[in-house]
């Protein structure tokens, strides 16, 4: 049964059936064939764009759907619950969108995020490089500026979508001071010196391409430099606190879709002549995954409502993706074991879920980074 | 062009399905309503006409309040228009008196074509498209795979059993389509906001001029004398294999007169 959800409008609720829909009947049946053949579903992306979801959040002026966080969100959690790799894209496009959406100028709006809102085109966000991560502002790809132009070279790592995205939000030095050194550009894929390297060899989402994207003398028109100068990290953090609550949502519909799949199973399966449901030990262990994830959802609901309201919600999304992707971890390791030798085999999906969130714990600020900013901000 | 689409909310097609008590009619209100599979093959093709040539698209339901749910479906797939003949009186209509209904909603639409799913998976009598046909006097081309529209005419291959039959015909026709004939489109979110603000018209049986003894569990020429529910599945049989397993299968499947 899919997830009985409080939401605010009648056109939200009709959204979600949509996308409830579309996650059931279109995505899960064939995200395991896909991920075994490591092929993005590129068209699969597509029609999710074309029913509105790569532009949900964004002004309708440039053809958004200037839907809240508390709708987007659960949104997105319908399409984790059908197949990760596509609801992680969705997640990425939106964030990619956010520095145009936010810091970009009218013109520079008007120009482009139409086209990037549209649900064609697909976002990429470069912001980490093989020796800066968690540190952020350490990054090293540089561009200067040339007349009209800027010059990129360094080597971007860790990009979804890296290799099949249509255009990438680049960050990167326009100068060596620490605190305004970096900038933000939107980099066509097309640009000449733009190379993506074969993508990296992960243990799960692997119909989701991450790759290096090698900068060797790309030369981008300075019309596309977002924000101002040097106001890169600034721009990079704050969609980062949007990422953090997409990717908690994300996180939040793989755990479902584990705890559902293992009702299911425990229902079915059959030890000493009762199904295995009917022992204590084994609903104690539903138990506790159901009451992890509704926490998990209420958490990012929470954030996703101070943000709708325009409150800050920097901490709230940290701790939004440290609940729910630590209780998705937990959650799908428990569904394997409830699925006994059957859920260590790819026959079930459940080992698939396992493998999908363990990156969640890692990407879009690693767990500790997470703890990190929550104490921070408890002792500033 | 200008099209009309027949659709009917059916009850979800997974559910259980459940004859009333009282009048034995199928249980609406204790199942999810969902649009007629076939009929979104059916909106998707009237779509892709309008797309290619012009022309409008109207949605036309019988049914009870509910329905709206499925005529909001179809608009916010993208036609422009909905007509919802709706009226208590109507509540037990069989396939003859629903195209009798359906025909006189017609009459009150401007329209070239009437584009229709072959049967709804509630009923599956696979009639109302011939009713309608004969009713309106308009061509009939059934079980289509594949619609080309003219000037003025409109020619459909006809799926067989062996292959497929050209047939063409002079507007107005009605148009029954397999679900060969197409993918159907998600509806978008904008598509759910735009469906708000479009027109739908409520018939009463007044309103289309409908006749009341006509139509409904009196007017119905067919009645459903008695039902029971489906025996349970019995347990299957099971043959072990001894180098004859070949051989007993056949036996069953000829026991079963099934070859």
């Amino acid at each position: 049964m899919p997830v009985d959800r409080v939401l605010p409008t009648p056109e939200s609720r009709e959204l979600l059936a949509l996308v409830t829909d579309l996650a059931r009947n279109e995505l899960a049946p064939k995200a395991s064939a896909f991920e075994e053949r490591q092929e993005f579903p590129r068209d699969l992306v597509r029609t999710v764009g074309q029913i509105g979801m790569l532009g949900l959040t964004y002004d309708e002026e440039y053809g958004g759907g200037a839907q809240p966080y508390e709708v987007y969100l659960q949104a997105l959690e319908e399409l984790a619950w059908g197949w990760g790799a596509v609801a992680l894209a969705v997640s990425v496009h939106t964030m990619s969108c956010y520095p145009l959406a936010t810091f970009g100028t009218a013109e520079q709006k008007q120009r482009w995020l139409p086209d990037m809102l549209g649900g064609d085109l697909l976002g990429a966000y470069c912001l980490s490089e093989s020796g800066s991560g968690s540190d952020a502002g350490s990054l090293q790809t540089k561009a200067h500026r040339d007349g009209d132009q800027y010059v990129l070279n360094g080597t971007k790592a860790w990009v979804t979508h890296g290799g099949v995205a249509d255009y990438y939000v680049t960050f990167c030095r326009t100068s060596d001071d620490a605190k305004r050194g970096i900038s933000t550009l939107l980099v066509p894929a097309d640009t000449a010196g733009l190379h993506p390297q074969p993508p990296e060899r992960k243990m799960g989402l692997l119909a989701s391409p991450t790759a290096s994207i090698l900068l060797d003398n790309a030369k981008v028109d300075a019309d596309r430099l977002l924000g101002d100068e040097g106001s890169g990290l600034k721009m990079a953090l704050s969609a980062l606190d949007n990422g953090r609550l997409g990717i908690a949502a994300v996180a939040t519909g793989i755990a479902q879709a584990a705890l559902d799949a293992a009702v299911e199973w425990v229902k079915e399966r059959k030890q000493f002549g009762v199904p295995v449901a009917e022992f204590q030990g084994v609903s104690f262990m539903l138990a506790d995954m159901a009451t992890g994830i509704e926490a998990a959802r209420s958490t990012y609901l929470a954030a996703a409502r101070r943000r709708d309201l325009g409150q800050p919600f920097g901490p709230q999304a940290s701790m939004s993706k440290l609940l729910a992707t630590d209780t998705a971890m937990k959650v799908t390791t428990d569904a394997v074991q409830l699925f006994g030798g059957y859920g260590y085999t790819t026959e079930y999906p459940v080992e698939r879920y396992m493998r999908e969130v363990k990156v969640m714990q890692i990407f879009e600020g690693t767990n500790q980074i997470q703890r990190m900013v929550i104490g921070r901000h408890l002792t500033r | 062009m200008n099209i009309v689409v027949c659709v009917k909310q059916v009850p979800d097609t997974w559910a259980e399905k459940k004859l009333s008590d009282s009048d034995k009619t199928v249980d609406r209100e204790g199942v999810e309503g969902v649009m007629n599979e076939l009929d979104e093959y059916a909106v998707e093709e009237a779509l892709r006409i309008k797309e290619a040539s012009g022309g409008e698209v109207t949605v036309l339901t019988m049914g009870p309040e509910k329905a709206v749910e499925t005529i909001r479906k179809a608009l916010s797939m993208g036609a422009d228009q909905a007509v919802h003949l709706v009226d208590s009186g109507l509540h037990g209509s069989d396939a003859l008196t629903t195209s009798y209904a359906l025909a006189k909603a017609l009459e009150t639409i401007p329209h070239d074509l009437v584009i229709l799913g072959v049967e709804s998976t509630d009923a599956r009598m696979s009639v109302i498209p011939a009713m309608l046909a004969e009713r309106t006097g308009a061509a009939q081309l059934t079980f289509a795979r594949k619609v080309e529209v003219g000037d003025g005419t409109v020619k459909i291959e006809r799926q067989t059993d062996t292959g497929y039959d050209v047939v063409e015909a002079a507007t107005p026709a009605i148009v029954s389509v397999v679900e060969k004939i197409n993918e159907p489109r998600y509806p978008s979110f904008k598509g759910i906001m735009a469906a708000k603000k479009k027109p739908l018209t409520t018939l009463t049986l007044g309103d289309a001029g409908i006749e009341s003894e006509k139509v409904g569990l009196a007017g119905s020429g067919s009645s459903v004398a008695e039902f029971s529910a489906r025996p349970p599945k019995q347990a299957g049989q099971v043959v072990k294999d001894e180098g004859d397993g070949g051989s007993k299968l056949a036996e069953f499947l000829a026991s079963q007169k099934l070859v």
